[in-house]
């Protein structure tokens, strides 16, 4: 391993110049102070046709709703990335594909919870983001139990493992769909962390860092998200990833936290979350603690653009790519529906 | 018109009594429904106040309910599957009662909470908050909508009820007022030209009589004149009849 940077290049270095390539189409600041400045979609689809989006746009019918935009953002993203996944070798391609374990997450959540309903599947597979779809996603319908669901379905998918080590037969039924959700996260996210320590190198450099932040701001928003909930201290503080940087003092002052200010004493102990919580507030005009993250994430991934020879960028680069969607998803509604006094709200990336 | 239209009576003294029970039934009538009338547009005109007031507030209120959708969007990403899927009783019910003004009634809707909230943990790994404030913005359009729906259908059926009790107010002082006036006004001058005409009949006759009674006394006195004592007691036996003396001359 200790060679690995030397090598890199041979396997890898192909599709790291063109993950930085994609880097460069990412939208600037100047960009979005255009289309900020944008009265209607339309203007709105003109300005983005200046950018690397082209005219991704061009075939929609007049009446731009923010949902094709959306649909059409995401569609973008998946062929740059299933282009990426082609193409790579291994270990790259067993991270590539930790990437869309956690889409995965989401589409098997939504597919559980529509199969419990008795919705059709048909109606269920189109809402699943394309990303995280997997071959066995079709077959979910065959199964009307939970038990069925797992013997039949998901042992075959990549995230049995995860099933297994948390979830029993039993708790399908009655957990919440959630709990179920989020303890599958946390094992992703420790599984995942555990894979980058053992690429080593750079990559764990990067990687670590970035999912160790994951882990910490799951566990930061759980806590406060639970504060009033039907949910105890003890479910809570399974539902932390055990990858971060809270781990372990600063997960077990958590779950034992009752309102906002004890969380904010815990993050006062590292020096990063501090400063994060120093200016988060919820009135109008601040940026809430959400953001916050974001922006933080933000400037992680970007960083790890920094390093070379090392898988950060490609986390990195689907990070950004998704906060620029979410980014123009937003200014978009802004626009459409006249909003403009929050129109700023976005994150800017470069 | 004027003349003819009448309710078709006799005209009679016992007509005219019941005539004049009839108007006064219907001026009863018409101050009642009147007030009626009154009371149902004062509470249509506070219902108009409250939609409009309601309609202003609605606007605001939508938008920042779309608007939160979409910040709740911006952090969480797309969650509406998600709460589709888990969708399987609503939560936010409604139920009617029945308001009475002036003897209308009019459904009232009242909206109630049906169980517990069951999304709580939505969003709980990202924009629980979000999620949070966005329920409370829906939950409050929701009501606005509740509300303003029961105030339309208030109004709808009021508007209804207003414009049939006008019409009956209208129809009572315009239509049937009048008549039964005219019937009387009309019994009256028809008793009013009888009486005339008994009057002048009554003086016709006495003057012809006086007349007569002139000629016989001068003939009874031409007789005696001449020596002709007549003593006679008039035969109150015999049958022969009254001469007419109305048409005589």
């Amino acid at each position: 391993m200790s060679f690995s940077e030397l090598y890199f290049n041979v396997d890898h270095g192909y599709l790291e110049g063109l993950v930085r390539g994609f880097k460069g189409g990412i939208l600037k600041q100047t960009d979005y102070l255009n289309l900020v400045q944008c009265e209607t979609l339309d203007d709105l689809k003109l300005h983005l046709q200046s950018t690397d989006y082209g005219n991704f746009l061009a075939n929609e019918p007049s009446p731009l709703a923010v949902s094709t935009i959306d649909d059409k953002l995401k569609e973008k993203l998946v062929i740059e990335f299933n282009h990426l996944r082609n193409h790579c070798l291994e270990p790259l391609a067993t991270f590539l594909d930790f990437i869309t374990y956690s889409y995965m997450i989401d589409n098997i959540i939504l597919l559980i919870t529509g199969t419990l309903h008795q919705r059709p599947i048909t109606e269920l597979i189109p809402k699943c983001h394309p990303l995280g779809s997997f071959e066995q996603m079709e077959a979910i319908h065959i199964a009307s139990t939970p038990a069925e669901l797992f013997n039949a379905v998901l042992v075959d998918t990549p995230l049995a493992p995860y099933f297994i080590d948390c979830i029993s037969e039993q708790d399908l039924d009655e957990m919440n769909i959630e709990i179920i959700r989020n303890t599958l996260y946390k094992a992703y996210l420790e599984d995942f962390y555990k894979f980058c320590e053992e690429l080593g190198g750079a990559t764990a450099d990067s990687m670590c860092e970035a999912l160790a932040f994951e882990a910490d701001r799951r566990a930061f928003i759980i806590t406060i998200n639970s504060f009033g909930t039907e949910l105890t201290k003890e479910d809570r503080a399974k539902l932390y990833p055990r990858c971060g940087k809270l781990y372990p003092d600063g997960l077990q002052l958590l779950a034992r936290a009752d309102d906002y200010d004890q969380v904010r004493n815990v993050a006062n102990c590292y020096a990063e979350y501090k400063e994060l919580f120093e200016n988060a507030g919820s009135n109008p005009g601040e940026k809430t603690l959400e953001d916050k993250f974001f922006e933080h994430e933000v400037q992680l991934m970007k960083n790890s653009f920094m390093m070379q020879f090392q898988f950060g960028v490609f986390y990195a680069y689907v990070k950004l790519k998704e906060q620029e969607n979410r980014n123009i998803v937003w200014i978009a509604e802004c626009v459409a529906q006249r909003h403009r006094a929050k129109i700023d709200s976005y994150i800017p990336i470069f | 018109m004027s003349g003819k239209d009448r309710l078709q009576v006799f005209p009679s003294r016992m007509a005219m009594a019941i005539m004049k029970a009839r108007l006064k039934g219907a001026q009863k009538g018409h101050s009642l429904l009147k007030k009626k009338a009154d009371a149902l547009t004062l509470r249509f005109r506070q219902i108009l106040k409250k939609i409009i007031e309601t309609k202003m507030t609605m606007g605001e209120v939508m938008k920042e309910s779309a608007f939160s959708l979409a910040e709740a969007k911006f952090t969480t990403g797309d969650f509406s599957h998600m709460v589709i899927q888990n969708v399987n009783k609503a939560q936010l019910k409604v139920r009617s009662k029945k308001d009475n003004v002036a003897g209308v009634l009019l459904p009232i809707f009242e909206s109630f909470q049906d169980g517990t909230d069951s999304y709580e943990l939505t969003g709980l790994s990202r924009g629980g908050q979000q999620i949070d404030k966005l329920k409370k913005n829906y939950a409050k359009a929701v009501q606005l909508l509740i509300d303003l729906a029961s105030l339309q259908t208030s109004f709808v059926t009021l508007d209804e009820v207003i414009k049939i009790t006008n019409r009956r107010v209208n129809a009572i002082e315009h239509v049937i007022i009048p008549r039964i006036e005219r019937t009387l006004s009309y019994i009256t001058s028809e008793l009013d030209e009888m009486e005339r005409e008994e009057f002048y009949r009554l003086k016709k006759i006495q003057e012809k009589k006086k007349k007569i009674r002139a000629l016989e006394e001068k003939r009874k006195a031409a007789l005696r004149e001449s020596g002709i004592e007549m003593k006679e007691a008039p035969n109150i036996l015999e049958d022969d009849e009254d001469a007419d003396l109305l048409f005589t001359d």
